[in-house]
């Protein structure tokens, strides 16, 4: 039999249906692992009791016939960035140490009502910022993958690099994540697996601790297209308590799957290619592209003009509506306080350094100066503008195509210790292939396309029209079928 | 534009982020870093684009104007570092 770890939600789904196991039996499986991978770090918080207190709920269900869908009695971990009733929820801040919400996401909320066990809060860049999963005031997230010409400790990617390096790690069925530049993509792509970012407006961002409230967008992390597939109709859907929700009608995402792609239209954005792209991401993207056109796909060459100006654009609008969202914490109603005797504006100016991390402040900053009287025209103004030409570069590109075929990310992971080294900059180019599609928030979805040279994973982007992420599904599946990816992680080799 | 350690420190104060003397200048070498790279926007054409907040397409939908909450002064209070008789404490605002 399959180790119980190392089936996919699927496969858990139709045995936990059969009686193969119990949902208890999968929670203490998924409960001993994260025990046993605790160097990892993926999670800030574990909840054993929760978990069992649901897989006992769920058996008990079963066995008088009931089931609450396809998600019942599945072991998940959830981004530290859903509010939890009870369960403590930081965005892997100091700032949010120790509290605890009395209200749970809607998101969360769906899964915990469809029976899905929840084992813990999974770690993160510090409110979401961050590629790389070291800004965690937790202490950063290590990948599960080791190159084969080298021994360094690998980021897992950020900012879900928690809910990455778990999925991957066969510590959880399954994992929430949430993507605001490329939070959901790069670290799938980086640890070998599936993560969908669905069309902003398709899962509710309420009770989501906000990072940018025009690109949050909450999705799934797992290991298969027809995870991502089931765990997404679970996420989904229309919630009247986010005024941004869509009232769209929620497919079955799983019967997108039929495997054929003959007569799809598949856009090759010229301007991904740009001079100097790393080799090994370059063949990858064509080895995909051969992929989809042996299964009978068309292949259309197509323009975003203005790709090269995304990330500076998307430097501007999300960091000023961190600095709007992040100014919610001030000591008062949450969270940390400290104060020596001062006044207000004191307890709020010795709160917030006390309890922000260098790459909050830095984007606070940067987003407060690009608000400031007599620099918003300049810069946030601007930023906007732009962002209406690249939601129409998407918009006009979509009129020719059905679905666009990019890499995810312009390298293999880096080491640990590298990565607090680079400057911020250098650090923001590994969303340069995924920010143009938040910025005009279609749905994109990364999954893994091969090793490089180096034997580590890497991605491959499917970029959809908006509320479609059937077709991007559809493309997906058979490519995964063509990649045959089978590789897993350094960590689990020669334990089967 | 270039910021200095004056600007700096005034933003500090508008993000309520207390900056101390000695990161001022490292700051500032930072986000004159950043601002500088966002400045290729300005090679942009952008003459009769209408910004864009969202680009979600929908009309934001309205609700009934109606109380759908409360009553619930022990859930609101439970995460306040400081509270007393229903209300949250903060340090004296009127001198």
């Amino acid at each position: 039999m399959t180790e119980l770890t190392n089936l996919t939600l699927a496969e858990a789904r139709d045995g936990l249906a059969k009686g193969d196991y119990t949902s208890v039996e999968l929670t203490e499986a998924f409960l001993a692992r994260m025990q046993a991978h605790k160097g990892l770090n993926a999670f800030i918080v574990d909840c054993p009791e929760v978990a069992l207190e649901r897989a006992r709920a769920s058996d008990a269900r079963r066995a008088k016939g009931e089931t609450k869908g396809p998600m019942d009695g599945a072991p998940v971990a959830i981004k530290d960035l859903f509010c939890t009733e009870g369960v403590q929820t930081t965005a892997a801040s100091k700032i949010l140490e120790g509290f605890k919400p009395q209200y749970e996401s809607t998101v969360s909320a769906k899964l915990r009502d469809g029976g899905a066990v929840m084992l813990g809060k999974t770690n993160l860049d510090e409110f979401a910022m961050g590629s790389a999963n070291i800004t965690s005031a937790y202490g950063n997230v290590v990948s599960p993958w080791v190159a084969e010409d080298d021994t360094d400790k690998l980021v897992p990617g950020g900012s879900s690099g928690g809910s990455a390096a778990a999925v991957s790690a066969r510590l959880c069925l399954a994992a929430t994540g949430t993507d605001t530049g490329g939070s959901i993509r790069q670290p799938a792509a980086f640890t070998g697996i599936v993560g969908l970012k669905p069309t902003y407006g398709r899962c509710s961002r309420w009770g989501i601790v906000a990072f940018a409230s025009s690109l949050d967008q909450a999705g799934p992390m797992t290991r298969t297209v027809r995870d991502a597939a089931i765990m997404l109709g679970q996420m989904a859907g229309f919630d009247a308590k986010d005024s941004t929700s869509a009232k769209v009608a929620l497919p079955d995402f799983e019967k997108a799957l039929t495997g054929d792609v003959r007569g799809l239209k598949v856009g090759i954005p010229k301007e991904y290619r740009p001079d100097g792209l790393n080799s090994e991401i370059a063949a990858l993207w064509d080895q995909g592209i051969a992929w989809l056109k042996d299964a009978g796909a068309e292949i259309v060459e197509i323009s975003l003009p203005h790709t090269d100006k995304a990330l500076a654009t998307y430097y501007i609008v999300a960091p000023a509506e961190a600095s709007s969202n992040l100014a919610r914490y001030d000591g008062v109603r949450y969270g940390l306080r400290v104060e020596n005797g001062g006044n207000l504006d004191e307890m709020y100016m010795k709160t917030r350094a006390a309890g922000f991390g260098k790459e909050v402040k830095r984007r606070i900053l940067i987003g407060t100066y690009v608000l400031s009287a007599g620099y918003y025209d300049a810069y946030y103004l601007k930023a906007q503008k732009v962002r209406a030409l690249i939601a129409n570069d998407f918009a006009e590109a979509f009129k020719k195509v059905d679905v666009i075929l990019t890499p995810t990310a312009p390298s293999d992971a880096f080491p640990i210790a590298g990565g607090a080294k680079v400057d911020p900059i250098t650090m923001y180019l590994n969303d340069v292939f995924t920010v143009p599609a938040s910025l005009a928030g279609v749905p994109a979805m990364s999954i893994p396309g091969g090793l490089s040279q180096r034997g580590l994973p890497l991605g491959l982007q499917l970029i959809g029209r908006p509320f479609d992420e059937e077709t991007i599904l559809r493309a997906a599946g058979v490519m995964e079928a063509a990649a045959e990816f089978s590789a897993v992680p350094t960590l689990l080799r020669g334990t089967k | 534009m270039s910021l200095d350690k004056a600007t700096v420190r005034k933003i500090g104060f508008l993000a309520r982020l207390e900056i101390p003397e000695e990161d001022l200048d490292g700051l500032a070498h930072e986000l004159n870093g950043i601002l500088g790279w966002v400045e290729q926007l300005s090679q942009v054409n952008t003459e009769g684009v209408a910004p864009v907040a969202s680009v979600s397409q929908m009309k934001l939908f309205w609700r009934d104007d109606a109380v759908t909450d409360g009553n619930m002064p022990e859930k609101v209070l439970a995460n306040a570092p400081d509270a007393a008789d229903g209300y949250f404490l903060v340090p004296k605002v009127v001198e």
